[in-house]
């Protein structure tokens, strides 16, 4: 059986504030090592799925950096391995994808010269383990044209995704994409196998339709429900989180702590794979007190860090505290920094006594839909000058000088946001 | 410049006593993550060396297993690359195992013909450093060289002569004199193990040596042609340890590395070590651990105490174990209650609850890959 996967990759992740202002949302950098994309290409090879094409449009340097040709998922082989599908130009008109259907319809000829029997959509926006056999010999069970990875989720969150309405059998009967009044709580994950005959069908069908958004969820979905195809939802079970917000974000790295966490790292039987610096082990110091925490290589340890992700190459000076928070590649905390609910991007440099975390949580001068918990971002190639304080639910911009700060204090809720 | 590495990794010697029962000393787990031979397959690489053979001959299966393609030092390659040297059986079903350095490289001259490099530079797999030879070609071309030895000023008291071989040189560094394995102190600068040679000197030097029966690089090639050819010493001032030489020296060595001086100095200098990667999830401490003083590689989940030690990729420590001034191997795990200090545990072992093992400073205990206690 052949099958060829295809991560959507153009996300731009705007909830994720200045994070992803540079950066596609897939490589966000997660869980003291990882991408978030990491994930879902572990996913496929642990499958045994070992052609791919990743999907890309928005800010794809770093995307494309991290992927390389594919080599630390073993994906560097002669037939099949990972490809890097970029919007393109041709003589007929086309341009940027236009959504996720286009995406695909654009690289049928991608798809077809490896001829398979399945295609699996994956998106690589989610934090999840998932053996992607078992979905597939349900669709082959069921004799299904596609089938879509499902899940219940809490009747408050159904407004965020596609909801399936089943029966008994899991057969789909109808479909609501982000409803305010939900028939159900069973959410699509935006994994979806198609026979591929299926839907280069479809997809030629869609691209005819001027009307169409040329999107999964909002298009070929509906339409294949109301052309009476058949559709099944599988259930999954497993480990499945969408990161998207600075909230839910901050949950994911944090629920990888602790001696029995939902999504267990280091477990040995499906092993997630990455592009990693070279660094060597971590150093702790013997002054430090580091508790439930993942403290990564090359990071030097000389303060206190508690419930925290640390990312590699970090530096962590004498009497720093760090709570609660992630902190990633080659951030440096200088002496006596006190750190609550934070996330410090790459590169980003905290001076000596600064304070973040402080305060009462307010509402956000910069933008609520985006800033609207306790937690206060820092970007990257940031610098905080010395004896700064900041309050919750802050955010400081990417590429933000010392002499960017007006004064020593940020209230909750206030930011500094370079002018576009 | 074109350069042709060579690197000799390891004899059958049992100074390291369990820790090379079942592997060369190149292959020898060393500061967590990375085998002996990787310092100086990446010194080579990080100075633009593109062509490494690694000669080995004593039980090199982990060495093998450890080196791959190559492909972690960038090695993998059409035009270059790592070749792996073994003595082999020939059709007249003679052995021929390396009788010595010299020896080794001359059975593989056909490498050495092929090359259309220039100089060759000789290392050894059981040296810890972090060095940039570029500047010693410098040197040796500036010098007129015709080989150039890596040597070092000793300024440790207690520093055993008489593994090394002692060197006196003149103002321009023109070795003149050079006594090996003497156990009297002569002179306080000490050769590295580290020859860089013009390759067709080298060949020379070979063709005129080892068919006569004289198989040792040092001995028989260099040392007698000292008056005669221009031998110059490049001394390396940095750090630079041989972890063959006992159990307690290896012990030190991996202590070193908690020192933030030396830690700098070997990883952090911009030339990066290179070593098979596992792609472990980053070391796991949890809520009821006590970190303190150590070197922590990935995949490791510490629930106990860890003091002033060194833990391997994917160690277990489980809550209430103590590991004090200890090097824990790859994929060991220390049971609930375990005691361990002063002690080096190879990989796999699993220490059993409540046992303890307790070394001293002149009685390291050193416990075998696969054990159980």
């Amino acid at each position: 059986m052949k099958i060829v996967s295809l991560l959507l990759a153009g996300g731009a992740g705007t909830r994720l504030g200045v994070i992803t202002n540079n950066l596609a949302k897939p490589a966000v950098p997660f869980g003291g090592k990882y991408r978030i994309i990491d994930f879902a290409i572990s996913n496929c090879i642990n499958s045994g799925i070992e052609t791919l094409g990743v999907v890309t449009q928005y800010m794809p340097h770093q995307l494309v950096d991290h992927l390389g040709i594919g080599r630390p998922w073993d994906l560097d082989i002669k037939d099949g391995g990972l490809h890097v599908l970029p919007p393109y130009l041709s003589r007929s008109d086309t341009s940027w994808y236009k959504g996720t259907a286009d995406a695909v319809y654009q690289n049928i000829e991608f798809v077809d010269k490896y001829n398979p029997d399945f295609v699996l959509i994956l998106s690589g926006d989610h934090i999840y383990k998932m053996d992607y056999n078992e979905i597939i010999d349900y669709h082959i069970e069921k004799n299904s044209d596609c089938t879509i990875a499902c899940m219940e989720v809490p009747l408050s969150e159904t407004h965020r995704f596609g909801i399936m309405v089943t029966d008994p059998f899991n057969k789909i009967v109808e479909f609501q994409e982000k409803p305010k009044n939900p028939k159900g709580t069973l959410a699509s994950l935006g994994i979806y196998i198609f026979s591929w005959d299926f839907l280069k069908k479809m997809l030629i069908l869609d691209s005819k339709d001027s009307n169409s958004e040329n999107d999964f969820g909002k298009n070929i979905i509906p339409f294949i429900l109301n052309n009476n195809y058949d559709l099944y939802a599988y259930n999954f079970e497993g480990y499945w989180r969408d990161v998207g917000t600075l909230d839910s974000y901050m949950d994911g790295n944090l629920e990888i702590l602790g001696p029995l966490p939902p999504l267990d790292l280091h477990d040995k039987t499906w092993k997630i794979y990455t592009q990693s610096e070279e660094l060597p082990p971590a150093y702790i110091s013997e002054n430090s007190r580091v508790v439930k925490s993942f403290i990564s290589e090359g990071a030097e340890v000389e303060g206190n860090v508690e419930n925290s992700v640390i990312f590699q190459g970090v530096v962590i000076e004498k009497g720093a505290e760090i709570k609660d928070s992630v902190i990633m590649n080659r951030a440096v905390i200088k002496k006596n920094a006190v750190l609550n609910k934070a996330v410090v991007c790459e590169n980003t440099v905290i001076g000596e006594n600064v304070k973040i975390g402080l305060g009462t949580f307010n509402e956000s001068k910069i933008d609520a839909n985006i800033y609207n918990s306790d937690i206060t971002l820092i970007g990257y190639n940031t610098v905080i000058p010395e004896n700064v304080i900041i309050g919750k639910n802050c955010v400081i911009d990417n590429n933000i000088k010392e002499t960017d700060f007006k004064s020593k204090e940020l209230l909750s809720g206030e930011g500094i946001i370079k002018e576009i | 410049m074109k350069v042709l590495g060579f690197i000799l990794s390891g004899s059958g010697e049992d100074n390291l006593r369990n820790l090379t029962a079942k592997r060369t000393s190149a292959a020898v787990p060393v500061f967590g993550k990375y085998r002996a031979i990787d310092f100086t397959l990446s010194n080579m690489v990080n100075s633009g060396i593109n062509k490494v053979g690694v000669l080995t001959q004593y039980n090199p299966r982990s060495l093998m297993d450890h080196l791959g393609s190559g492909k972690e030092w960038n090695l993998d390659r059409k035009r270059g690359g790592m070749f792996i040297l073994q003595p082999f059986m020939n059709t007249m079903k003679n052995n021929m195992y390396y009788k010595g350095t010299a020896d080794a490289i001359f059975q593989n001259m056909t490498i050495l013909k092929k090359s259309y490099e220039d100089f060759v530079l000789i290392g050894s797999g059981d040296h810890i450093y972090n060095m940039d030879y570029r500047e010693m070609f410098k040197q040796h071309v500036r010098n007129g060289a015709d080989i150039t030895l890596v040597t070092k000023k000793i300024k440790d008291e207690k520093f055993d002569y008489s593994q090394y071989g002692q060197i006196f040189k003149d103002e321009e560094s023109r070795i003149t004199e050079m006594h090996e394995k003497s156990s009297e102190k002569k002179s306080n600068e000490v050769f590295l193990g580290i020859y860089f040679i013009n390759k067709s000197l080298l060949l020379e030097l070979l063709y005129s040596t080892v068919p006569n029966g004289q198989y040792n690089l040092l001995m028989d090639v260099v040392i007698p042609n000292i008056k005669k050819l221009r031998v110059f010493s490049y001394e390396f001032e940095g750090y630079w340890r041989n972890i063959k030489k006992s159990v307690e020296e290896y012990y030190d060595i991996n202590m070193d590395i908690l020192k933030k001086g030396i830690r700098k100095e070997i990883f952090y200098s911009g030339r990066k070590i290179y070593t098979k990667l596992k792609d472990e999830a980053p070391p796991k401490i949890n809520i009821n651990a006590n970190v303190s003083d150590s070197f922590i590689a990935d995949g490791s989940i510490i629930n106990g105490q860890v003091k002033n030690s060194i833990l391997s990729r994917g160690v277990i420590v489980k809550a209430g174990a103590i590991i004090e001034d200890s090097v824990i191997m790859q994929d060991t795990i220390i049971e609930e209650g375990a005691v361990i200090k002063k002690s080096i545990i190879d990989k796999e072992s699993t220490i059993r609850e409540r046992r303890q093992l307790i070394g001293s400073k002149t009685q390291i205990i050193c416990v075998d890959k696969n054990s159980v206690i």
